[in-house]
């Protein structure tokens, strides 16, 4: 879409104010990011740019709000967590996801819009109203699991924000696992059982392989929508479930540090390495499908 | 007629057919069964509950049964109090309440109908033992043996026993105290006992079910509540005893000739509290005595169940029906801001080469991946009136430093960084759409005359218009349950239904008008869902 040669004077004003809008949209996009990270190594415990930042002198930056972050025993206890509930959810999504997913993608299901729409409706429902419901649900459930089990109270309290955490990650397991069962050629499964294999090999060998990036991608979406929810885990969680974006909530409400932006760099640097995983995923699947990469 | 056909076994083939395809259904139910289950019990139940607790309103009924029974053939519109029958059943029914510690929560139920029944209930509740004293002194002293539970256990327990009472009293305390009942009481009303002393009875029976099973306490050795002598007093007025001859006839009959004061429940309760005397707490508890309440809805909407019908708010209270409209119209205007900011990305991305669109597509999902909390945070950084962009506009020279612009806190700042946040969602489904559109279209109008604004109106638009409708919609439904950022950015003028959903739940624990405004929310968010189907198609969600 270049620029013809015989375009006019204000073909050409509009062409180049074009791409300085979209170019503008786009600073307005990755702006916030952009300004996080090096604020996030500010020696002051400003959320501005110092002077001698803007100087680019040694000494107006510093590590010391990341020391702050991994030393901090509110910030370890929440990364702790964090690292505790996002992939027990995402293991029990992904599982329990997948053989749903390839379930529904049989050719004959009965009620499959109901089941479908049951199954997304954790992704449609806004989170409050998600938040609101587990909150008097999960509560009865605790005092369930302590009273009649005798479970002890730190255990149930992980046991209510992993069950939450794991079903708000489903709909993204399904949505994208179908999407891979959608491009899948059934006649593979077929001649593996032409050739002997029980159902269990042939998902193994054969079906597995073929989806397992539409899983994988289907679990990284479950693994980041645990790990960056706050509302629910507000609701259902107590203290001891705190999360990191729970930390981060608390934060920025009531005494915001500048700590905040050392984790919230970390966190930009962990989805920018989930997002190329993601991307390769993807390619690697249209490829093993027989689809032109796109 | 032609031969059935067989299968390889034998069987006809139309069965065996229907058999392999059952057989498939239920291999695919089975593969589903785990799933749908799991989100059934940790995701549909939990919702339909905090859906139903909108119009569930027993409180009143569990609370206050025999009151609410008694009140029932009152007619408000009189504007007479209540007979004393009605302060009677009161006074036992809140004696109990006050007891279990329920009194006050139902004040508080009450109050979100009727300001200042929250602390005539607390007050009361205080004073509730008055009366009792003025009885239980001088029945005391005319035989010491009232004073000891043992007494009173000999003359209530025994066989035959009315096994009706018992079960409808646990039943109560049950529903009072929202704890279960079962289990062994040590103690069943003797049936002569209680056609005899009928209130007494009842109020005894009350009373050792909520001993033994709220606080497993032996009713056998403890000695009962102020409230007994009471009823006692209350029944020995009528009582005919001259043909009884069980367990403690004769103190009673001591006590039905000595003379007891005569319970006055309409002057005790005057004297608690004044507003008793009128006709407004009586008709608040009558008018939601229903086990079911469309009041809470009501409420949502800034309306409210009165004797009279239903009222509005006067204009200044109605700050639910404001809040809607602000949760609305904010949503719009951040859509709008996502078609507007959008639009000329998707066109961009859609007309570049793929390698470069593919470039530029990483700045619009590093956002979209990156965690919310960061991208608030980040915002909340950059508005402030020391942050950032003040800093920038200041060092330019657009704004004296002393009046630095405030940008956080109010509704400018949600709209910022909500539009931020969710221009990705709007951005995404405009450039599959825009990638489907031949640009040929484009050069055969400019070919037939065309000019450059013609062309792009009459000919591109319209084909990108399903994209922004399904960027508009998917923005627009994320944008009304929006939670965090407004709470974080918002201030007061910038939140929105659902921060108030979130007050009510944790803050005033009026959760019956927090489950009300929750399912107008969830209705409408439903409502677009089921547009978004049918315009969209909810297979067409794509991630990434």
């Amino acid at each position: 879409m270049g620029l013809p040669p015989y375009a006019t004077l204000g073909q050409r004003i509009w062409y180049y104010s074009f791409r300085v809008i979209c170019g503008l949209i786009f600073f307005f996009l990755v702006a916030p990011i952009v300004v996080v990270m090096p604020l996030s190594f500010n020696a002051q415990d400003f959320f501005t740019f110092t002077p001698e930042m803007l100087r680019l002198d040694p000494a107006g930056y510093s590590l010391k709000h990341y020391e702050d972050f991994f030393t901090n025993p509110q910030w370890q206890l929440a990364l702790k967590n964090s690292l505790i509930i996002a992939p027990i959810a995402t293991v029990i999504s992904v599982s329990l996801g997948t053989l749903a997913a390839i379930g529904l993608s049989q050719s004959h299901v009965p009620f499959k819009g109901t089941i479908m729409a049951i199954l997304i409706s954790p992704m449609i429902v806004p989170l409050i109203i998600s938040a609101t419901g587990m909150f008097f649900f999960y509560s009865s459930l605790g005092n369930w699991m302590e009273s009649v089990l005798g479970l002890n109270k730190g255990f149930v309290g992980y046991v209510k924000v992993i069950l939450a955490h794991a079903v708000l990650g489903i709909p993204f397991v399904i949505i994208t696992v179908t999407a891979t069962l959608v491009g899948f050629d059934r006649s593979l499964t077929r001649a593996a059982a032409n050739m002997g294999a029980g159902p269990v090999t042939t998902f193994f060998r054969i079906q597995m392989p073929l989806i397992l990036p539409g899983v994988i991608s289907g679990g990284l979406f479950a693994f980041i929508t645990s790990f960056d929810e706050v509302v629910v885990v507000l609701f259902v969680g107590s203290a001891s479930q705190k999360t990191l974006p729970w930390q981060m909530f608390i934060g920025l409400r009531e005494q915001i540090s500048p700590t905040i932006l050392a984790v919230a760099t970390i966190l930009v640097v962990i989805s920018i390495a989930l997002l190329t995983t993601v991307e390769l995923l993807r390619r690697r699947s249209e490829r093993l499908r027989g689809m032109s990469p796109g | 007629m032609a031969e059935t056909m067989l299968a390889a076994d034998g069987t006809p083939l139309k069965r065996s057919l229907a058999r392999a395809l059952r057989r498939q259904k239920l291999r695919a139910l089975m593969l589903i069964a785990p799933l749908l289950i799991f989100v059934l019990i940790t995701f549909i139940v939990p919702i339909a509950s905090m859906l139903f607790r909108s119009i569930e309103n027993e409180i009143v009924q569990n609370t206050l049964p025999y009151t609410v029974q008694e009140l029932a053939s009152w007619d408000a519109a009189t504007g007479e109090v209540p007979d004393e029958p009605v302060f009677e059943a009161m006074y036992f029914d809140m004696f109990i309440a006050a007891e279990a510690k329920r009194h006050t929560r139902l004040g508080t139920r009450l109050n979100y109908e009727q300001t200042g029944l929250s602390s005539l209930f607390r007050q009361s509740g205080r004073k509730l033992d008055d009366l009792g004293k003025d009885i239980q002194k001088p029945l005391e002293k005319l035989n010491g043996d009232w004073k000891d539970g043992e007494t009173w256990y000999a003359i209530f327990n025994g066989t035959p026993a009315d096994t009706a009472l018992l079960a409808t009293q646990r039943a109560r305390v049950a529903a009072l105290t929202d704890n279960p009942t079962e289990g062994d009481v040590n103690f069943a009303p003797r049936a002569d006992i209680v056609q005899l002393l009928p209130k007494t009875a009842r109020a005894y029976t009350a009373w050792a079910v909520f001993e033994a099973t709220q606080k497993d306490r032996d009713p056998a050795t403890r000695d009962p509540w102020e409230a007994l002598p009471v009823a006692l007093a209350t029944d020995l007025q009528t009582a005919d005893l001259s043909t009884y001859s069980g367990p403690g006839a004769d103190l009673l009959r001591a006590a039905q000739s000595a003379d007891l004061p005569t319970p006055d429940f309409t002057t005790a309760f005057v004297d608690m509290d004044e507003d008793w005397a009128t006709i407004i707490p009586w008709q608040t508890i009558q008018t939601h005595s229903s086990t079911y309440t469309g009041g809470y809805f009501l409420n949502a909407v800034d309306a409210q169940k009165t004797p009279e019908g239903i009222a509005w708010q006067p204009d200044d209270k109605q700050i639910l029906l404001k809040l809607f409209g602000r949760t609305i119209w904010m949503s719009l205007l951040i859509t709008f801001s996502c078609i507007a900011l959008g639009y000329p990305v998707a066109w961009l991305l859609a007309n570049l080469p793929m390698r470069k669109a593919n470039m530029l597509l990483i700045l619009v999902l590093l956002p979209f991946w990156t965690s919310l909390l960061v991208r608030t945070s980040a915002w909340k950084v950059m508005l402030q009136q020391q942050g950032v962009i003040n800093d920038v506009l200041v060092w330019i020279g657009l704004v004296d430093d002393a009046n630095r612009l405030i940008m956080i806190n109010n509704q400018f700042g949600t709209i910022v960084a909500m539009t931020h946040i969710l221009l990705p969602f709007m951005i995404l489904p405009m450039y599959s759409v825009m990638q489907t559109i031949q640009p040929s279209y484009l050069r055969a109008a400019k070919s037939l005359g065309a000019t450059n604004w013609t062309a792009f109106w009459r000919v591109y638009f319209p084909q990108s218009v399903p994209g922004i409708g399904a960027g508009s919609i998917l923005v627009f439904i994320l944008a009304i349950g929006y939670y965090i950022t407004p709470e974080i950015v918002g201030g007061t003028k910038g939140v929105f239904i659902s921060n108030r959903i979130a007050y009510h739940i944790s803050s005033s624990l009026n959760w019956g008008l927090a489950a009300a405004l929750g399912s107008i929310l969830l209705a409408a968010v439903l409502v677009l869902y089921w547009a978004y189907d049918k315009i969209v198609g909810i297979d067409n969600v794509k991630l990434g």
